[in-house]
């Protein structure tokens, strides 16, 4: 048997469930997950699919962490739970030495398929199914939650606690709820019969959840929607983003009916492409409702002209961008951080669009909310830049905020009594400063305030020109507003090491999680850095003092290119060499040891003995 | 020229609609378009509409694609806020707008170019969502900004003007706008405004998505012998099937001719169309009929022109979507924010 001493630890290992895509796993999985929070202990879960409805292989892995670091951990799977013969190989050779290995044991496999280092777990799944049940589609489902009743005995969970979250889960449905919990009994009475329990690793009940909830970040952002008032929703299917736009079908269908009337406050359009979601939008903004639409990279490309007109003819929109792994049709079903250039500067002439960096659900839903107050005050298409890791995989966050006293804010909009006034309407005419024009919203007044919204140029009373000079009064305007807007989006937030450091580092989005365990990594190495998250394009002046104060800063990220770095160098007109970048775009999520390992490298080249001192 | 000032005098003895409004008040920009354009017809012929039908010129929106049609909003409806928007994608952004404030009125104006080539996908589908609208094609067979290329609507064998056949087959955009389900389906010619105006008042009082196909030829680039779509081409081959009047409120019928050729529709707003019969055989409330028809006189080289369909219990976009009466942009966090309370609750149900 296992030559390697069992790996022993509590509250702190990897579970990874390989199951075959479609076979009703998904639940059993996530139940466990909810279970491990029950217990009071944090979990960070994946979902590792493949673009396919069925027979693919499907991973699903759970991080538990009393630690609470919620990034991917990386490094091998601890109890690896093998459902899937197709990955067995890959599955079992994926386990760190002394780990356990779970498996339906009901048919004998010959000892080359299994490793020596390796714990193994066998419980005939199938025979207990097959004795029990006679249907096969229950014989399929009531499997996972043999398997979780199993995990349970090994892992020392207290079973009510899972009864209960099946009660939760099928309230009114008395039969499923019975029978689901006879099924995690069958699983569970036959390890404590056959089986040692516990095994090596094991949850204990501690207290480090809190208050917190756990949710998807699409999930998060379409409410987020709901909240900040978007009417109209015009989206195109595309992974990783669909899960937006069926969130907010279902938040408005329970949140959003005219009681006395059962109509709706809203409407949702499924397009014919990603062309005509984002020309509603602009449509629906231009005509003062407030409009998003949700896609992932490819979609980006084909809304690219849109969003010119959007910028040019200064048209607020909201584009929630749920980016995965390109260029082209890429990995649809893989994370990556590689859209900022595409989004930040999309379509041809020159442009500068908004885009919001949300770390996790819970900034999700506030930035998806804030994004239609600061889409209506800029006038132009703000990016609420997702990713699939945020966007698709649960995710423990604070609980959801709303101040209930808060107006939304619809920016510089000429009324019918303001034209009445007198006022002088101008639709592109500066009258503050700021490089932000009023707008009338069509219908408004009888002989006042019309104009005419073209992507062509024209002058400030929007009165089609070619002139030169009336161009560039045009667009150096649209670069002042671009500047307005760097003191509206939210600012980046700074935390600094523990001692003085000449070193920082910046990053954004879904590399919040494993940035911070990272750091630990890197302090208990001995290195010292001051953390920047950038949470906003355009960036706050903060970010380049946050650069001159540092001799190097490490810029960490999710794509190959290094697109945040070069928007910073560009942007701020940085010297590159003082911003070394860290980059992770395999398509899985980026690790703590991956970034600690990256900079440490950098950090050890750095920290060479200085000259002076080996010749003296 | 760029932009030039319209004179603001009006004649004092000029015609007011129901208003007090006069023709001058429905009138925009003046045409940057070449002189003799079958599409300044059209203006005009959207002027007369509105003047007749006494709307409020505010009250409409008007968008288009790119193009020289797509130009003419400009100078038409100066009080109106138009939107010139990119090419072949006005039916999307119409279609938001809607959404946004079903209480305007939406004038969507296009090209063949914009409509049958590049934006062929977005005329089909914004019909078949049944977008409460007038989208008016300005079909001249051509490019004209770009001078002259074909167009997917240019027949197989017209020439261009420099001496080339198409060997393409056309797309007739009346025809798909039928089988999609279009409520209202016209076709005319910019030559003969008697037939046009009222099929646009028609088109502004129906409810739902309501089509019209005008042939109006390219005095530059599409008015020679052997194109389809000149003015003695299609004068020659102009097929009217009916013509009609439109009566709206309190006007009492008034039937001139023999009773027996005028059938009268009424619309869901209460307006009517009264229809005179000049092919006895015509039905405008047969689909299948309808595109038979067309087909087969398109087959002899006829240009069917008249109300071709209508269907006056038509519903639109809002009612599938079962949506408000208050229009969507007037609606405030009042009307659309759950508050705290609802998030406690969805919070507890996320632990």
């Amino acid at each position: 048997m296992s030559q390697q001493a069992p790996l022993s630890s509590v509250n702190d290992f990897v579970v990874r469930f390989a199951n075959v895509n479609g076979s009703g796993s998904a639940s059993a999985n996530e139940l466990f997950a909810r279970a491990v929070l029950r217990h009071g202990v944090p979990v960070s879960p994946r979902n590792i699919f493949p673009s396919n409805i069925q027979g693919l292989p499907t991973w699903y892995e759970v991080r538990v962490t009393e630690a609470g670091h919620l990034g991917a951990r990386g490094g091998g799977t601890d109890l690896m739970v093998a459902m899937n013969p197709q990955t067995w190989d890959k599955d079992v050779a994926g386990i760190v030495p002394g780990g356990y290995l779970f498996y339906d044991s009901t048919k004998p496999m010959p000892s080359t398929k299994f490793r020596d280092d390796v714990n193994v777990i066998g419980v005939p799944l199938t025979a207990i199914t097959n004795s029990t049940y006679s249907d096969p589609r229950q014989r399929q489902l009531f499997k996972n939650i043999i398997y979780l009743g199993a995990l349970s005995a090994l892992l020392e969970m207290d079973p009510k606690l899972i009864e209960q979250l099946i009660g939760e889960q099928y309230k009114g449905k008395e039969k499923l709820l019975s029978s689901n919990v006879h099924a995690l009994h069958l699983g569970r009475d036959w390890a404590l019969q056959n089986l040692k329990c516990p095994i090596g690793l094991r949850i204990r009940k501690a207290d480090k959840v809190g208050d917190r909830i756990f949710l998807e970040g699409n999930n998060a952002a379409a409410l987020g929607a709901v909240y900040g008032g978007a009417t109209v929703c015009a989206w195109y299917p595309i992974t990783p983003s669909s899960s937006v736009a069926e969130a907010f079908t279902n938040h408005c269908k329970k949140l959003r009916h005219d009681p006395a009337t059962g109509q709706a406050k809203y409407a949702i359009v499924q397009a014919e492409d990603e062309l005509a979601s984002i020309g509603m939008v602009v449509g629906a903004s231009w005509n003062g409702a407030r409009a998003f639409t949700t896609t992932s990279g490819p979609g980006v490309s084909l809304m690219t002209e849109f969003i010119g007109l959007s910028y040019f003819a200064e048209i607020p929109a909201v584009i929630m961008n749920v980016q995965r792994a390109g260029p082209s049709t890429g990995m649809p079903t893989r994370t990556q951080q590689c859209d900022l250039i595409a989004c930040g500067y999309a379509s041809h002439g020159d442009t500068k669009h908004v885009m919001l960096f949300p770390e996790d659900p819970a900034e999700a839903f506030e930035f998806a909310a804030a994004s239609f107050d600061l889409a209506e005050r800029l006038q132009t298409t703000v990016f609420l830049m997702l990713d699939l890791d945020i966007g698709m995989n649960q995710r423990l966050c604070r609980p959801l905020k709303w101040d209930d006293a808060k107006q939304y804010d619809r920016g510089k909009v000429m009324t019918a009594e303001m034209l009445d006034e007198g006022r002088d309407f101008g639709r592109y005419l500066d009258v503050d400063g700021d490089g932000i024009p009023f707008r009338t919203l069509p219908g408004t007044h009888p002989t006042e305030g019309s104009y005419f919204t073209r992507g062509t140029s024209r002058d400030r009373y929007a009165r089609y020109s070619e002139e030169g000079a009336v161009y560039a009064d045009n667009v150096q305007r649209l670069l002042r507003k671009f500047q307005t807007a760097q003191d509206m989006v939210p600012r980046p937030l700074q935390a600094n090491a523990a001692k003085p450091t000449k070193y920082g580092v910046i990053y954004f989005g879904s590399t919040a999680p494993a940035m911070d365990e990272a750091i630990e990594l890197l302090e208990a190495r001995g290195h010292q850095l001051d953390r920047l998250r950038i949470r906003a394009f355009p960036f706050h002046s903060s970010v380049a003092s946050f650069v001159a104060e540092h001799d190097f800063v490490y810029v960490v990220e999710q794509n190959r290119d290094a697109q945040l770095r070069q928007l910073i160098v560009t942007e701020n007109g940085i010297d590159p060499v003082r911003l070394v970048p860290i980059l992770h775009y395999d398509g899985t999520p980026i690790t703590a040891r991956f970034i600690a390992e990256a900079i440490g490298t950098h950090q050890d080249q750095i920290k060479v003995t200085p000259l002076r001192k080996a010749v003296s | 020229m760029t932009y030039i000032a319209k004179p603001k005098f009006q004649h004092p003895g000029i015609k007011k609609n129901a208003l007090g409004y006069s023709h001058r008040d429905y009138e925009g920009k003046i045409s940057t378009l070449c002189a003799g354009c079958g599409h300044d017809s059209i203006t005009a012929s959207i002027i007369e509409a509105c003047f007749e039908l006494s709307i409020e010129p505010h009250r409409v929106a008007k968008i288009s694609g790119i193009g020289c049609s797509s130009k003419t909003p400009d100078y038409f409806l100066g009080n109106s806020h138009g939107f010139n928007t990119v090419h072949g994608r006005m039916p999307s952004v119409l279609t938001g707008a809607n959404l946004a404030n079903r209480e305007l009125i939406y004038l969507g104006v296009s090209g063949d170019g914009d409509s049958a080539s590049i934006g062929f996908g977005q005329f089909a589908h914004a019909i078949r969502r049944g977008v409460n609208m007038t989208y008016i094609v300005e079909n001249n067979g051509v490019y004209g900004l770009t001078k002259g290329q074909f167009s997917a609507t240019a027949d197989r064998g017209s020439k261009s003007k420099k001496g080339v056949t198409n060997t393409d087959n056309p797309i007739d955009l009346v025809g798909i706008a039928l089988q999609l389900g279009a409520t209202y389906v016209a076709r005319s010619f910019s030559g003969d405004k008697k037939q046009l105006v009222p099929i646009i008042e028609g088109a502004i009082r129906h409810k739902g998505a309501a089509f019209i196909d005008v042939i109006s030829p390219c005095i530059a680039f599409n008015n020679h012998a052997g194109s389809t779509k000149s003015f003695d081409y299609v004068r020659e081959h102009n097929d009217a099937v009916n013509r009609l009047d439109v009566l709206t409120g309190r006007d009492p019928i008034e039937i001139d001719q023999d009773p027996g050729t005028v059938q009268i529709v009424e619309q869901h707003d209460g307006s009517r169309l009264a229809l005179r019969k000049l092919d006895a055989d015509y039905d405008p409330h047969d689909r299948l009929g309808a595109m038979t028809f067309l087909q087969r006189h398109a087959a002899q080289g006829q240009i069917v022109t008249g109300l071709l369909y209508v269907d006056p219990e038509a519903d639109d976009l809002h009612s599938h979507l079962n949506t408000v009466e208050r229009p969507l942009n007037r609606m405030e966090a009042a009307d659309l924010c759950p508050g705290q309370s609802v998030l406690d609750k969805i919070n507890a149900s996320l632990r």
